[in-house]
């Protein structure tokens, strides 16, 4: 009995073993190669460099000009985030609080909006874009991954707020605020870290994503389209230094919200 | 402090009508209950008196003045939830000031009410703490202090004690009562639980079906129920009903027929068929002998089971085809199949119509 135990602990503590370096080990060798010097990383009787050096991330942030397309991106992620919440926090907060017909049928279309392909949808959408004066602009791309975000902040919100009872704000409004006022004050204080959770999870999403920000801008890029276009045609070193310019926030985010995901997504399961 | 007047309520919810055309005074100062079972619409007129829910139709008044479309804040009242609703995010002594700070009170005065509610409910040690660190009864006691620091015109509670343990529940209504005479508040108080309603209210208003069924003290709704459901709601173990023909001087049910006496209160009325009710307290065994007042009408009937309480012993009685209910205070022995004496206790009977299930008597 004992026996089976132990071994059934070695084969859960191997399989995880599998899976973590599944996903850690490109991840390190992508920040061991950014700051590797580029003769270890080119030497081939070298398998891990020894030496290191920020030149490879200087080269691309400065000579390349990354920093720009990193503003950018962190500037569109901001859009978007603003934006999304705008659209998807009242709808969230409806969806949780109030009864209405068809809501079912309008979460599953929510969700259904995921399905279309951004390939389909990309073409179309430069040619609106040419006729509103909206390609080649930041506010563009964010229109376009506020579309992309909104259903996952509608449907998070609404599981947040549902995991608030009601009755903390129907407190608030008998104990003397408007109904406003009781949402700000009482719901959105315990909203608040699971809607941040959310806001990084809609940054992280619109960070990463090249393939519309890459369609819809030519001199205004964002971070992964600049990558894509410029830093593919660059040396090797400079690509892992983009790699981990990329992997960043999303490996921040992950360390700062781990503790709120869970609770988002728990609430979502409940 | 004012007196609450409900005209003609109702409020529905698709189809379902919550609550039905209610009118009900409730005095100034007093403590009324409504009682009723679950989906009876008590909560709902409890919602409509806070200004939480609209009603369809009627009018809530706070003495003359019209509050039936202000919103809760403009009412003057409070409310202890009955999940208490104690903010997750403030400390407990944060949740008793925060409606004080809302009407912007100078900040020594709230300090002092809220020392002032905190020891009046034994939470003086509770004040720094957050409420996930609290328990139940201690959060209730939270929710009544934050609910009388405002000094409410009126005091709603729905169901604040449902979700306490059985002993702490009995504590605390005592202790909400006591509460409630010292602060002399209008109070509306919303529950399930018959001996709840029993020992707490002034007046109890019993609901079903989002309709009235009959509001009275305590005891007039025990001793005088106006209908079968009241009759049948209040009081444990429930009244005995059977149907009977009374004429000419006769009681005569399926399975035994008693001669009516002259000293009983309904000697020389003929209902003709009717719904009889007796509680199980007003039959008493012969064997223990009959207490002063009892218009006895002797009966002999066949022991068919026995529920020992340790308080009292509940005897199930078979008189021909109707089983009667008997409350025996104590321990009884007797065995199962035995022949049983028993007296119906005949100014206790109640009468009630067939067809409207409404009080004769």
């Amino acid at each position: 009995m004992r026996q089976r135990e132990a071994l059934k602990m070695i084969l859960i503590y191997f399989a995880a073993t599998l899976i973590s370096s599944w996903i850690l080990v490109p991840l390190l060798l992508i920040i061991v190669s950014a700051f590797a010097v580029p003769q270890d990383y080119y030497n081939i009787e070298k398998p891990f460099p020894t030496q290191f050096t920020l030149d490879n991330v200087n080269t691309l942030l400065f000579v390349l000009g990354a920093w720009r397309s990193i503003l950018n991106s962190i500037l569109v992620a901001a859009m978007t985030i603003v934006l999304s919440f705008l659209l998807g926090l009242p709808a969230g907060y409806s969806l949780a609080r109030y009864v209405f017909r068809g809501k079912d049928s309008f979460k599953l279309f929510i969700i259904g909006l995921r399905m279309f392909p951004m390939l389909v949808l990309a073409i179309p959408l430069v040619v609106i874009y040419l006729r509103l004066g909206l390609a080649d602009t930041l506010l563009g791309v964010a229109l376009a991954h506020t579309a992309m975000a909104l259903p996952f902040v509608v449907l998070i919100t609404s599981s947040i707020f549902a995991g608030i009872p009601v009755d903390f704000e129907e407190a608030g409004q008998v104990f003397g605020l408007t109904r406003a006022e009781s949402f700000l004050k009482i719901t959105m204080p315990l909203a608040l870290p699971g809607l941040s959770a959310a806001a990084i999870f809609v940054f992280i999403m619109s960070w990463n994503e090249v393939f519309i920000a890459s369609v819809l801008t030519l001199v205004n890029r964002t971070l992964p389209a600049d990558i894509l276009v410029s830093a593919l045609a660059a040396p090797d070193p400079l690509k892992f230094a983009a790699g981990f310019i990329m992997v960043l926030p999303a490996m921040l985010f992950v360390l700062m919200a781990r503790k709120y995901l869970v609770q988002v997504w728990g609430i979502t399961i409940r | 402090m004012v007196e609450v007047r409900l005209e003609n309520l109702v409020k529905r919810f698709g189809k379902v009508t919550a609550v039905d055309h209610i009118n009900l005074t409730i005095k100034d100062g007093e403590f009324i209950v409504l009682l009723g079972p679950s989906g009876c619409g008590k909560t709902t007129t409890l919602r409509l008196i806070s200004g939480l829910e609209r009603p369809d139709k009627g009018r809530v008044y706070f003495g003359d003045r019209d509050v039936t479309y202000l919103p809760p804040r403009e009412r003057n009242i409070s409310m202890v939830f009955q999940s208490y609703a104690v903010w997750p995010h403030m400390t407990v002594y944060d949740n008793i000031a925060f409606p004080m700070k809302i009407k912007k009170m100078p900040d020594d005065e709230i300090k002092k009410k809220v020392e002032w509610a905190a020891e009046l409910l034994r939470i003086e040690e509770l004040l720094d703490r957050y409420p996930h660190q609290l328990s139940g009864g201690q959060k209730q006691r939270v929710a009544v202090a934050r609910a009388i620091v405002v000094e409410p015109d009126v005091l709603l509670m729905d169901e604040p004690l449902s979700n306490l343990d059985a002993l702490l529940r009995v504590l605390m209504r005592s202790e909400l009562k006591k509460l409630q005479r010292k602060l002399k508040v209008t109070t509306i108080y919303v529950t399930h639980d018959q001996v709840e309603a029993m020992v707490m209210a002034d007046r109890i208003a019993v609901m079903n079906e989002g309709k009235l069924m009959q509001v009275g003290t305590p005891e007039e709704v025990y001793a005088k129920p106006a209908n079968v459901f009241v009759a049948g709601f209040i009081g444990s173990p429930r009244m005995n009903f059977f149907e009977a023909r009374v004429e000419g001087g006769v009681l005569e049910a399926s399975g035994f027929k008693i001669e009516i006496p002259e000293n009983a209160p309904f000697y020389s009325r003929n209902f003709g068929d009717v719904l009889v009710g007796i509680r199980p307290e007003d039959i008493h065994v012969l064997d223990r002998g009959l207490p002063p007042g009892v218009v006895p009408a002797i009966l002999e009937g066949v022991v068919d089971f026995i529920e020992p309480l340790g308080s009292d012993t509940i005897l199930h009685l078979k008189l021909g085809d109707t089983t009667l209910l008997v409350k025996i205070p104590g321990a009884y022995k007797a065995e199962i199949g035995s022949r049983i004496k028993v007296a119906l206790n005949l100014a206790k009977m109640h009468f009630f119509d067939k067809k409207s299930e409404k009080a004769l008597l």
